[in-house]
């Protein structure tokens, strides 16, 4: 068992990051959220309604969509199907004015995915297929947007790109659970955080907190020992 | 010699045009699901005697008796799904691809006590004279054969491509995690596949019937040389298996005709050993970008 005993909230409209090292069970618990575990025991709700026994796409259709580690996208389709698949559900509810309006959201939010929109998906690179993720994500119009790692495998200018396009959507009305390695850049944009070891939340608190604090600082924000004891002698 | 060569140019893409069919069925199927279905050339049979009955014995407008034998056989291709591959608890592919076995040998059985050991014949699709190009006779039906399978590979092509329920279905062939995260019922796809699939298989079985015999034993044969032709062709990819229908059809009625006629089973298999020796993703690599 990766997790136990974790208990954790976000309130509508917060933008919540959940750090800690490889191994802590960030990923299993995102992953739980959405369904793919289904074995979970305890409680898990959303807007009071239980989360037990739901397979992925019903838990997209609740509102709550999560972009995968290592993105997924479908590298053969093109940019525009991948995020009209995005849609698949609402297309499903005749939805397709809406639709239209969230897909010209989702292009000016990401000009270069209008600029690409007939191109393959893999032909893009990491950043676009990153930004093509969290496109294909929102087309599913969540209240609740899970994001498993984001900034992996991206140059520090880009994840800055992506982590502002976070926080815009935040004042967009969106609610957001973070899972990042990336501490620092993760609890900068944060209104709270929770910090996760080998399966159990050790700390949490306000964003500003937690970047203050020495615990934190040490273990994930890259701060050497030499630093961390300096004055303390 | 000319006319000679003809003749064997126009049976082989007669024959390759139906395992060209059979093969987009199998295909079609490993695609969405990586299975192989070894009872694929059961629902080719089943197929050819629907027809039998409703055409040949109900006497229903053949328009119509098509329709609901492929209707028929695509739902029985649901049950299929539904029973014996949906309720195993382990999904591994060897289990399941020996439960296509079991399927097919339970298919043909039940196909004898419904229809008999008897073989049946029926008539072409429409009774003109062959036509003579050259010297070389022309089947009607061949016609008919190309012509049903060149419309069902536009169609399919057209669905794949234009329609959200193609995309959302090639979206769950490249990827059933990432599809069911984005909130693709993935079970249904694979439902659909299903469907699609052995109602191809129906096809196949229908266009064939006029020009062979057909009986409860047909499909095992017909199944192999799909699956050649796919394999062939490259499988997962709509286009290589119309190619590598029409190539093996074309050998081995090049084969028979110089050769012997004795060869004709022998020249798929063959075909196969040395594609898997060679180019074992097949003519048209579908092994990278699984796409159909």
């Amino acid at each position: 068992m990766a997790i136990k005993g974790v208990s954790l909230s976000v309130a509508q409209g917060e933008l919540v990051s959940l750090i800690g090292a490889n191994g802590s069970g960030k990923s299993t618990l995102l992953q739980a959220i959405v369904g793919l575990l289904p074995g979970w025991e305890g409680k898990m709700s959303f807007w009071d309604n239980s989360l037990k026994g739901l397979a992925p796409p019903a838990i997209v259709q609740k509102g709550i969509s999560l972009v995968p580690e290592g993105r997924l996208i479908f590298p053969p389709l093109t940019v525009l199907d991948n995020l009209k698949l995005g849609a698949y559900t609402r297309y499903r509810k005749k939805q397709h004015r809406e639709i239209a309006q969230d897909l010209e959201m989702v292009m000016t939010l990401f000009p270069i995915l209008k600029e690409r929109s007939y191109q393959a998906a893999g032909t893009l690179s990491g950043g676009e297929q990153q930004m093509l993720a969290i496109g294909r994500a929102l087309m599913a119009k969540p209240k609740l947007l899970l994001l498993d790692e984001p900034s992996m495998g991206l140059a520090p200018l880009l994840v800055d790109r992506i982590l502002q396009t976070l926080v815009q959507l935040r004042e967009n009305g969106i609610t957001i659970l973070l899972v990042e390695q990336n501490a620092q850049a993760a609890l900068k944009i944060a209104d709270r955080g929770y910090v996760l070891e080998t399966g159990r939340v050790v700390l949490q608190g306000s964003a500003q907190d937690l970047l203050a604090d020495d615990e934190v600082k040490r273990a994930y924000l890259g701060k050497d020992y030499g630093e961390f004891y300096e004055g303390r002698a | 010699m000319t006319q000679e060569l003809l003749q064997y140019l126009f049976s082989g893409i007669t024959n390759g045009a139906i395992y060209a069919v059979i093969a987009i069925g199998f295909s079609m199927l490993y695609s969405s699901t990586e299975l192989i279905n070894f009872a694929h050339g059961e629902f080719v049979m089943l197929g050819a005697l629907s027809l039998v009955t409703l055409w040949g014995g109900f006497g229903l407008p053949l328009p119509m008796a098509f329709i609901l034998s492929v209707f028929g056989v695509a739902l029985t291709g649901l049950v299929f799904e539904r029973l014996a591959i949906r309720t195993v608890r382990k999904p591994d592919h060897i289990v399941l691809i020996i439960i296509t076995v079991g399927a097919s040998i339970f298919l043909r059985g039940v196909s004898m006590l419904i229809w008999g050991k008897d073989a049946y014949s029926l008539p072409a699709f429409t009774d003109h004279p062959p036509l003579d190009l050259i010297g070389a006779r022309l089947l009607p039906q061949s016609i008919w054969i190309v012509f049903i399978a060149l419309v069902c590979a536009i169609l399919l092509h057209l669905f794949f491509k234009k329609t959200l329920t193609g995309k959302a279905m090639e979206a769950t062939a490249i990827s059933k995690k990432a599809a069911w995260l984005t909130g693709i019922p993935s079970e249904k796809m694979i439902l659909l596949a299903f469907f699609f699939s052995t109602g191809m298989g129906a096809v196949a079985g229908i266009i064939i019937a006029p020009i062979t015999m057909v009986s409860y034993d047909m499909g095992t044969m017909l199944g192999l040389k799909g699956f050649c032709a796919a394999m062939l062709g490259g499988l997962g990819s709509l286009w290589g298996s119309i190619l590598g229908g029409l190539l093996l059809g074309i050998l081995e009625s090049f084969g028979v005709g110089i050769f012997s006629s004795s060869l004709k089973d022998a020249i798929a298999f063959l075909v196969l050993l040395l594609i898997l020796y060679v180019r074992p993703g097949g003519i048209i690599m579908a092994k990278d970008v699984k796409r159909f």
